[in-house]
């Protein structure tokens, strides 16, 4: 039987604002174990939460982003359970009433062995605030559980999706792009090693062509793309065998153990899914007018989407290469502040998506902490343009530059090319009295070429080129030689 | 929608309260009485009503972003419950609150 996979994302990302979502404490990563834990954190009593504005434009913001439905009154829900890192019995979130509505998100699925690159809708069902929890940890005490509530409080946007992705590659790009697209609009940092950008994976399979869904388990805690590929590819093989050797699934929530590669179902909680929710009388409804939605959208920034169709429309740049430039927010910085300075976007584009990405690849670093700035490439790519130098000796200066200190004076690109003699000779009169040279010392090639061999003259060029130590401008020795040659 | 004994445990279990056979019977007779105030007041055409989820008409007022608490983590932990089992030690270490392990 040909089985389908169906899966359904819940992304919880930590917005980026000073304090906590309910109280003035701190939310900075890496404290000391509960010196950011106020009164509001470990939940004393008599205590009231106040809502924090920054978390709110955070979502309004997000909102805007995937043009979703911005509510224009929502409701905090008390959302009740016990466990030790959550302090008040109940986590606030939000339930019948979330702050972001219906939006969609539009993902890239790179090409996969015969299977070519495409484009799909993901549509969100909703993004909802909420506290993040506290944390556990295990070990320090024999026979007891550390409790840091450091963490407790931080805000967090929760982002839903529909049930719309069909394969592991699907979901791993939908939880790239939203990724990109919360750190494009600033409202979260990213960082998964710190728990910022976490995912939550539904996954079910059914036979092809059948409508109804499969019963889901639910893989918990995703922070990294190649766990959440492996830990969905291995869970839709348990399920399908499970299923083929006669088996049923039991909704369940699994954890991914990257050692073993595997998902393992959690201890199922008694009556764990009964959360009771309930208004939280503590808070009043949050209401975002027109005038706060135009005050936000004041503050975003230009979105990939329209970044690329402008990138498309004022360089000429193919779909593809504006793409590749609007995939994170520092490349598209990068790459508009070095045509900004006056290169050419089309040789940018190439540098930047070739030599500069890279060599960042291979040294494992972001263009963020690039050792080449804006203005260096920009300055490099004129005297390309302005034919000062060659493409190879500009590939030459690129690598020097790379390892200089971009604010010495050795890392000035007319600098390099005097120091390094790269300046190409662009004098027509300088290289026809080269070809000459080479034509007479090379005669046999010349009959060849005039035999009718067209690689006779690739070789003459080769001959050309080296007689000037590489310095002869490529373009001019090209139309030189062809100009002496169908001359004679 | 009518109460019977075993959804009285269930919340109790829910709430993490302990609660003897007579406090459950006695339970279960001033829920259903609560129900039965519901059941009345369901009765009231709320036909283009919109739903409060408060008892005030008013909406929330927002907190500017700004850092407001200093680390009071000496004050809070001294109030922290004590160890237990002879022990009259808090049950904090290394700026930890302590509890019973728990399992995953």
């Amino acid at each position: 039987m040909e089985w389908e996979v169906v899966i359904g994302l819940e992304t919880h990302t930590q917005l980026k604002t000073n304090t906590k979502i309910f109280s003035g404490a701190s939310i900075k990563y890496g404290a000391e174990p509960n010196t950011q834990a106020d009164e509001v954190s470990i939940a004393l009593p008599g205590v009231l939460p106040v809502l924090n504005k920054q978390a709110v434009e955070c979502a309004i913001k997000f909102g805007l982003a995937i043009n979703a439905e911005i509510a224009p009154r929502s409701v905090f829900s008390r959302k009740n359970y016990f466990y030790p890192d959550l302090p008040k019995g109940y986590q606030i979130s939000q339930f019948e009433l979330p702050v972001v509505g219906k939006g969609a998100v539009t993902i890239q699925v790179p090409a996969n062995g015969k299977n070519a690159a495409y484009e799909k809708v993901i549509n969100i069902t909703r993004a909802h605030l909420e506290e993040d929890a506290g944390k556990s940890l295990h070990g320090a005490v024999e026979g007891m559980s550390g409790i840091d509530l450091n963490r407790a409080g931080t805000p967090l946007l929760e982002i839903v999706t529909e049930p719309d992705m069909r394969s592991a590659a699907e979901a791993v790009a939908y939880a790239k792009k939203l990724h990109e697209l919360v750190q494009w609009i600033d409202i979260c940092d990213g960082n998964m090693q710190e728990g910022s950008f976490r995912c939550d994976v539904n996954v079910s399979v059914r036979p092809k062509g059948q409508e109804k869904f499969g019963t889901r388990r639910e893989i918990k805690n995703l922070n990294s793309f190649k766990f959440m590929t492996q830990a969905i590819e291995y869970e839709t093989r348990w399920q399908i065998e499970t299923l083929e050797d006669g088996g049923t699934i039991q909704q369940a929530t699994v954890l991914f153990n990257p050692d073993t590669g595997e998902t393992r179902a959690m201890r199922s909680k008694e009556e764990a899914n009964d959360y009771r929710y309930f208004p939280d009388p503590d808070l009043l409804p949050l209401e975002v007018t027109a005038a706060d939605k135009a005050r936000v959208q004041a503050t975003m920034p230009e979105l990939p989407q329209a970044m690329k169709t402008r990138f498309e429309a004022d360089y000429g740049l193919s779909a593809y290469d504006a793409a590749a430039l609007t995939a994170s927010r520092d490349i598209a910085d990068f790459f508009t502040a070095t045509v900004n300075a006056g290169a050419e976007a089309k040789p940018v584009a190439n540098w930047v998506m070739g030599a500069v990405s890279a060599k960042l690849n291979a040294e494992d670093r972001t263009i963020h902490d690039s050792p080449i700035a804006p203005a260096q490439l920009a300055q490099l790519l004129k005297r390309v343009a302005d034919n000062t130098i060659s493409n190879n000796a500009a590939k030459q200066v690129f690598e020097i530059m790379w390892i200089s200190d971009k604010s010495s004076a050795e890392s000035d690109v007319d600098a390099i090319i005097a120091a390094k003699g790269l300046k190409q000779e662009s004098d027509s009169g300088a290289i026809e009295a080269i070809i000459d040279e080479v034509l007479v010392a090379n005669q046999a090639m010349v009959e060849e070429f005039k035999a009718g061999k067209e690689k006779a003259f690739n070789a003459l060029i080769g001959q050309a080129m080296k007689a000037s130590k590489g310095k002869a401008n490529p373009a001019q020795v090209n139309e030189i030689l062809k100009k002496k040659l169908t001359a004679n | 929608m009518a109460l019977n004994i075993t959804d009285i445990k269930r919340i109790a279990h829910l709430a993490r309260l302990e609660i003897s056979e007579q406090e459950a019977n006695q339970t279960l007779t001033k829920l259903t009485g609560i129900l039965g105030l519901i059941e009345q007041m369901q009765a009231v055409d709320t036909t283009g009503i919109t739903p409060m989820s408060h008892s005030q008409d008013v909406v929330q007022r927002l907190r500017e972003d700004i850092v407001t608490k200093t680390n009071q983590r000496e004050e809070f932990q001294a109030n922290a419950p004590v160890l237990g089992n002879g022990s009259t030690e808090k049950a904090t270490d290394n700026g930890l609150y302590l509890v019973p392990k728990v399992i995953e």
